[in-house]
């Protein structure tokens, strides 16, 4: 059996429009842009330095960045051309990083480095995901040589692959298993391989059956007594994709607050990342490029594309057109995306989506009282009460904000989509986090 | 372009619903027991009906205004007040004592703890109580349903529930009580339209169905336990527009599930007790009243346990 029926409760979540205008859309290659800017910071934990100086000439594939800390990854180069120079850059979500700016000359010559890793051992093979570059791509940007190295390795007895995306809008997931489903299911078997963990699940929500019948059906012919490979459908709900939830919809282990998956035993990576890390291992090509679904009410024509990481934004708007002014930029979904305030940022990693909102997609509506009806409460995955963290917050009431358990809050997002006061309940509860955070 | 990029924090989608929604689901919901009145009691009752409402209207906007508060009659809530305030008292009620009501539950019992959502019992009920209270012969006139038709005697007197307290119970048939064939206030004796009210609520997820189920259960069971007729208990008094309007009252009652519950046992626990073993022949304005000041009490002894907290991660 390839298709695992048994999905243990899970509370709260919200059920936002599904929007996914470009499930059906091919994906295209973008041209590489003829400048691309290279942060050092595409990832969870330190930064990288670089590798190469301003006069360098860099080639396709070519390790520009790297850093020796633990939790980081290298960065590749993703065109042919000259290092001109570095720049400060802020980021989305307010932090500043150092950049390369590259100039290509249009000849995409690959680097000699680029080969197909030798990977016999264990040891090997978490080398050859390092030097991939690779992040969690689903948008957490965790390194994934650190995720699939973890302390109690012996213990892990699942992998979850994480292909449910229940952001709204977003497709890139969907269209990897469309376009490259050989691709994630030979990902799988290395990393099952590798890590000697005998049980696979790969998660999608049920609003993708055409992803889940493909799956299913790859997933069985590989799939034995022994490593078990199986496809579960889950309720299309959000934040169904999100890792705590999604651990405790396929297995009903519960990850505690602070806590990683790795503490119930699990992995989770996201679907991309496998079939990224399956094509690494049999072409030796980092990761220079991403898949991004661009979409919104902005957008002329909402379309899949591969683009080079490090493109410009405006790169990519001016590639997809626009129809109307754009009032607010995204980068991911419109449920857990940053609000971007410009145009000059390039591409991440871990980026999945630029939306181009509209006017009307980008109200501002003024809050009303809270009327205490407890929707924020039904919506909360984490089973907190969403309300009572705000009012403690305005209250100052750091004892209370501990009681309530503020920091196991993922900041999904459900209680300010829930709520019809319009409060901003969750940016609330980012700060009252933030308060906890300093009293520490 | 640059300027015109307007950056906030996530979310960036809403479900679209907002208060007034809320408030105009509960008004399309107590529009059934609004006709049932009529049809029950007379055009008197619909004179009552819109005094109330004016009176609420006027109350919460002159009270906004002398606040120097913004301005909240937009939201449809003392709509909602007001409709159930009328719903609480007899058809012959003096219109001033009716809009007196309304002025109390909105000024006194609303506004001025804040308005809406910061009040600590239900306005309506307050209206009522204070009524209750101030002119008793008033608020204890029942009129036989469908007199005003000719056909029923004009004279009347005891509801079910004060026949049920003189032992008369056998006179009593369940299914006119059903259709609100019996002496109460003007929104309280149909249950069929209040029911279909609250099952409208239940579908557009105004309002969660613990609350009146287990309300209305308890009170089934108890009255059982203790040897009273359960159907005609359930279908008498005010338990129906209490269980299903009053008590689910959002700013008074239990925001999470478990206080839900705890909440609406106390309900039906208070209510039965005060209807057979208190100088009172119905409770449940009281019985609501009460539970509603234990609300904050009930919230914190039944805080939900967070995701990954508390026992260690739960294996399956």
């Amino acid at each position: 059996m390839s298709i695992s029926t048994l999905i243990h409760k899970t509370r709260g979540g919200v059920h936002p429009p599904h929007r996914k205008h470009t499930a059906e859309c091919e994906t295209v290659q973008m041209p590489a842009p003829k400048t691309v800017i290279i942060p050092m910071l595409q990832h969870l934990g330190a930064p990288c330095i670089p590798t190469v100086k301003v006069g360098d000439t860099v080639e396709v594939g070519q390790v520009v960045a790297d850093s020796e800390a633990a939790i980081s990854a290298p960065i590749h180069c993703g065109v042919s051309g000259t290092v001109v120079g570095t720049k400060e850059i802020l980021l989305q979500g307010g932090r500043t990083t150092m950049a390369l700016v590259i100039e290509s000359d249009g000849e995409g010559r690959v680097h000699s480095s680029v080969k197909p890793p030798v990977v016999n051992t264990f040891d090997d093979f978490i080398a050859a995901v390092r030097a991939c570059g690779l992040v969690g791509l689903g948008g957490a940007g965790f390194p994934m040589h650190v995720k699939l190295n973890p302390k109690n390795l012996d213990e892990i007895d699942t992998i979850i692959i994480n292909a449910a995306e229940c952001e709204p809008y977003i497709t890139t997931d969907y269209r990897e298993c469309m376009e490259n489903s050989w691709d994630i299911v030979s990902g799988v078997q290395t990393v099952m391989e590798f890590l000697g963990v005998k049980q696979v699940i790969i998660a999608v929500e049920r609003n993708k059956p055409a992803a889940i019948a493909e799956l299913s059906r790859i997933a069985a012919s590989v799939s034995t007594s022994a490593n078990r490979v199986t496809v579960k459908p889950l309720p299309a709900r959000y934040p169904q994709g999100a890792e705590k939830v999604l651990i405790a919809a396929c297995t009903g282990r519960r990850v505690p607050t602070g806590g990683l998956p790795a503490d119930v035993n699990c992995i989770v990576m996201n679907v991309t990342s496998v079939a990224v890390l399956s094509r690494y291992l049999k072409t030796g090509m980092p990761l220079i490029e991403k898949r991004l679904t661009v979409d919104g009410s902005a957008v002329e024509k909402p379309m899949n594309v591969r683009v080079v990481i490090g493109t410009p934004i405006r790169d990519v708007l001016d590639f997809v057109g626009l129809k109307k002014p754009v009032r607010k930029l995204l980068f991911g979904g419109p449920m857990m995306g940053q609000a971007l305030m410009n145009e000059d940022l390039p591409v991440l990693k871990q980026n999945n989506a630029l939306l181009a909102l509209a006017e009307e997609d980008a109200p501002d509506v003024a809050a009303t009282t809270c009327i205490r009806c407890g929707r924020c409460v039904d919506a909360c995955p984490m089973n907190l009460l969403p309300t009572a963290i705000t009012k403690a917050y305005k209250a100052g009431n750091a004892d209370e904000l501990k009681r309530l358990c503020t920091m196991t809050c993922m900041e999904c997002g459900c209680c300010t989509f829930a709520c019809p006061a319009h409060r901003p309940i969750v940016q609330t509860i980012r700060m009252a986090k933030d308060v906890l955070r300093s009293v520490k | 372009m640059e300027n015109t990029l307007m950056v906030s924090s996530s979310p960036h989608l809403h479900c679209g619903m907002n208060t007034r929604d809320i408030m105009r689901d509960v008004i399309i919901a107590l529009i059934p027991s609004l006709i049932a009145s009529v049809w029950l009691f007379g055009f008197r009752a619909l004179a009552v009906e819109v005094v109330c409402v004016a009176a609420a209207l006027a109350s919460e906007y002159l009270s906004r205004k002398v606040m120097k508060r913004p301005q909240t009659v937009g939201d449809l809530s003392c709509i909602v007040t007001g409709l159930l305030l009328a719903f609480n008292l007899p058809v012959t009620v003096p219109l001033w004592q009716a809009a007196l009501g309304s002025v109390v539950a909105i000024v006194v019992a609303k506004q001025m703890f804040g308005g809406l959502g910061q009040n600590f019992v239900n306005p309506a009920l307050v209206g009522r109580v204070v009524l209750m209270g101030s002119f008793p012969d008033a608020m204890n006139n029942w009129v036989t349903p469908l007199a005003w038709t000719g056909q029923a005697d004009a004279v009347s007197g005891a509801t079910p529930l004060a026949m049920l307290a003189t032992d008369a119970a056998a006179e009593i048939d369940p299914l006119s009580l059903l259709f609100g064939l019996r002496g109460g206030c003007l929104g309280e004796t149909c249950a069929a339209a209040l029911l279909l009210g609250g099952v409208y609520l239940v579908i557009r997820h105004v309002i969660s169905p613990l609350i009146p189920t287990i309300y209305i259960g308890t009170v089934f069971v108890l009255t059982w336990i203790l040897g009273a007729n359960p159907v005609v208990h359930i279908l008498s008094g005010g338990l129906m527009i209490g269980a299903i309007f009053m008590a689910t009252d959002y700013a008074t009652c239990p925001i999470n599930k478990w206080g839900k519950v705890v909440y609406a046992v106390g309900c039906g626990a208070l209510t039965v007790l005060i209807r057979l073993y208190g100088s009172l022949p119905e409770g449940v304005s009281f019985a609501i009243v009460i539970m509603n000041i234990l609300t904050p009490l009930i919230e914190r002894l039944t805080r939900p346990r967070p995701f990954g907290e508390g026992r260690k991660a739960v294996r399956s």
